[in-house]
């Protein structure tokens, strides 16, 4: 439960900053929807529903986190993080022709 | 011994890429590297789809960790089909990034090959998640491709492009997460059939499908597209509509075969989807004024036209989209490259300040028209027989609003290509090219024939008056062979396809009956 309302926050204001005219913003923005979709992953692990393919030996599996949404979390950190990184480099150079709006 | 080198076609460029990364020098064995790395991965694609025909089902689990557990890498006719034909398009663009000088820019051949490797990676793999990090790995170097080369408004274009294509990611990466929650597993053949009995497995597999829409350029998820293609440099633009979208759109096919089994309840919205698609591309690009941003526009009408195919399902239609898709590529790039020739040499791509290339240019005129009335759906080119078959699907599923919009909507094509036809190709010469060191004359001109080109201003005026002097002497032609060739190649391939349609029909309806009936792939991965 707590993970679906941080989700949903994370979503409000990431779709709230990318709907803003400011390329940083909307980096900002994007960082926030990247970091909702991670929760989700994470939300999503649980051994209960699978049978334990690889260590069915060990008795507390069941009670053990599901190691496979963490991978997914750690590859999806680092391409969102190195886009990112990109994106906010392209936004400071040539940052004059940027549409921001004084209001 | 062919199952097990697939790993290697994600791989291999990869590596080939990291040590043109690393070395300067000399020019000749980095362009060496990256030819051969692409030829290979052609005679590759080739041997794959030889060894798939009949229906078989390759796999390679990674590592070898028993089927189901491992992330497999699988290739049936479907994939091998496209392997062949992106690492041809690929390869194609990559000899005129050659001709045209992009590759001496260091990074243009390294990037060039991460992108293809991650194009390979995505047609191969078996894995919604790996699926997701392929598709990123043939993003990262495009974000690189597209704001280093190009035009004045390159950073802009890369911005919009980066921007959309992360959101789109995320989207995707929802999707994944929302698959994994309901059935616990990543692996397609695992998922197969999930979505036609879970309501809650449809609407998470849904949410992929939005992300590969908007990474497919569907509208009304297009808007990136027409923005991004006219803005980056020739061979770019090239790589990329021959690879991007493809990617999305063979995603589409994969999933939505593989994991809701042809399920019937949501095909009718498609069916509309795809009508509004190729109808909005095609009359977009009647009123566009660079060469580039008609084909963006018609590329979006195209991917309705492929789009079609899976939306009508049934054996004819996936037959027919898989053979337009196909087509489609071959076309689309080599009309890219042919305007990326007329460029290259001219020094722009506006319809106002070209014209009289048909009579001064006459093998890149006939690498165009050819690739146009392929485009259009004429025989003997490919794109009359990827649109009969189309049509005949349409028929056979009585959708028949559908198979008015491809014959409406093929019109407004003609159109579209006609107005860049009768602008670029004929009437009187506006423009001359920009690229006077290759024969230029010292001597002072005394020319008369130049009245057109004196109109547009004095510096253009100086360069012509020298060029016709030359041309008493040179060749008719201004663009050099080897700079058309590649648009010739495509062109011809274009026209191979069409004369043989027969042949390549039926390696489409092999690989549309291993989506139709799922049930070798999903043994093939399975197996204990």
């Amino acid at each position: 439960m707590s993970a679906a309302i941080l989700a949903g926050v994370l979503v409000a204001g990431g779709v709230y900053l990318i709907l803003q005219r400011g390329l940083i913003r909307m980096a900002l923005g994007l960082i926030l929807l990247g970091h909702a979709a991670n929760v989700v992953l994470l939300a999503s692990g649980g051994l209960y529903r699978r049978e334990a393919s690889v260590i069915e030996q060990i008795a507390a599996v069941r009670a053990a986190a599901d190691p496979l949404p963490q991978a997914f979390v750690l590859t999806a950190i680092v391409i969102t993080f190195g886009v990112t990184v990109y994106l906010v480099a392209l936004a400071g150079s040539g940052s004059g022709d940027d549409t921001e709006e004084s209001t | 011994m062919i199952a097990n080198a697939l790993p290697l076609v994600l791989a291999g460029p990869l590596v080939a890429a990291a040590v043109l990364m690393v070395t300067r020098r000399p020019l000749w064995a980095r362009r060496a590297v990256l030819v051969g790395t692409l030829g290979a991965t052609l005679a590759y694609g080739v041997t794959l789809v030889a060894a798939t025909y009949g229906g078989t089902v390759l796999v390679a689990d990674i590592g070898l960790w028993p089927g189901g557990i491992a992330i497999p890498f699988v290739a049936d006719m479907f994939s091998a089909l496209l392997v062949a034909a992106t690492a041809l398009l690929t390869l194609v663009c990559v000899v005129f990034g050659i001709v045209a000088g992009e590759d001496q820019q260091h990074y243009f051949a390294p990037f060039v090959l991460a992108l293809y490797g991650g194009v390979a990676g995505a047609l191969l793999t078996g894995d919604l998640f790996n699926l997701f990090v392929c598709v990123e790995v043939m993003l990262l170097p495009s974000y690189v491709l597209i704001s280093m080369f190009g035009g004045e408004n390159r950073l802009r274009a890369g911005r919009i492009y980066i921007t959309y294509n992360l959101l789109a990611s995320a989207v995707f990466l929802f999707g994944v997460a929302f698959v994994y929650g309901v059935v616990g597993t990543v692996n397609l053949a695992e998922l197969a059939g999930a979505a036609k009995e879970s309501t809650a497995v449809a609407v998470a597999i849904g949410v992929v499908l939005v992300a590969l829409a908007m990474k497919s350029g569907v509208v009304p998820v297009h808007g990136w597209l027409p923005r991004t293609y006219p803005e980056t440099s020739p061979t770019v633009a090239a790589i990329f509509s021959g690879l991007h979208t493809k990617v999305g759109i063979y995603a589409i096919y994969r999933v939505y075969s593989l994991v809701f089994d042809g399920d019937q309840r949501f095909l009718g919205f498609a069916v509309l989807f795809m009508c509004v698609t190729m109808a909005f591309g095609a009359l977009s690009a009647v009123g566009e004024d660079t060469i580039r941003s008609v084909l963006a526009f018609n590329m979006i009408s195209g991917i309705g036209y492929i789009l079609l195919g899976v939306a009508l399902f049934g054996p004819l239609g996936l037959a027919a989209g898989i053979f337009y898709l196909l087509h489609h590529m071959v076309v689309k790039t080599s009309l890219f490259l042919s305007a990326g020739a007329v460029e290259v040499r001219y020094g722009t791509q506006r319809l106002d300040q070209l014209g009289g290339l048909a009579r001064k240019e006459p093998l890149l005129a006939f690498a165009f028209v050819g690739a146009a009335l392929s485009l259009i759906g004429m025989p003997p080119f490919s794109g009359f027989a990827g649109k009969f078959a189309l049509l005949q699907a349409t028929v056979a599923e009585h959708a028949y609003l559908a198979a008015f919009v491809v014959l409406a909507a093929s019109l407004l094509t003609l159109l579209s290509m006609n107005r860049v036809w009768n602008s670029v190709f004929w009437g009187p010469v506006r423009r001359e090219p920009v690229d006077a060191t290759r024969d230029a004359v010292d001597a002072p001109a005394d020319d008369d024939a130049t009245g057109t080109a004196h109109t547009n201003n004095g510096a253009v005026g100086t360069v012509a008056r020298r060029r016709t002097h030359a041309k008493a002497a040179s060749p008719l032609t201004h663009v050099s062979p080897a700079l058309v060739a590649p648009a010739v190649v495509l062109t011809l391939v274009s026209l191979g396809i069409g004369l043989g349609a027969e042949g390549l029909l039926t390696l489409t309806q092999q690989a549309a009956a291993g989506l139709l009936d799922t049930s070798s792939y999903v043994e093939a991965v399975m197996r204990e």
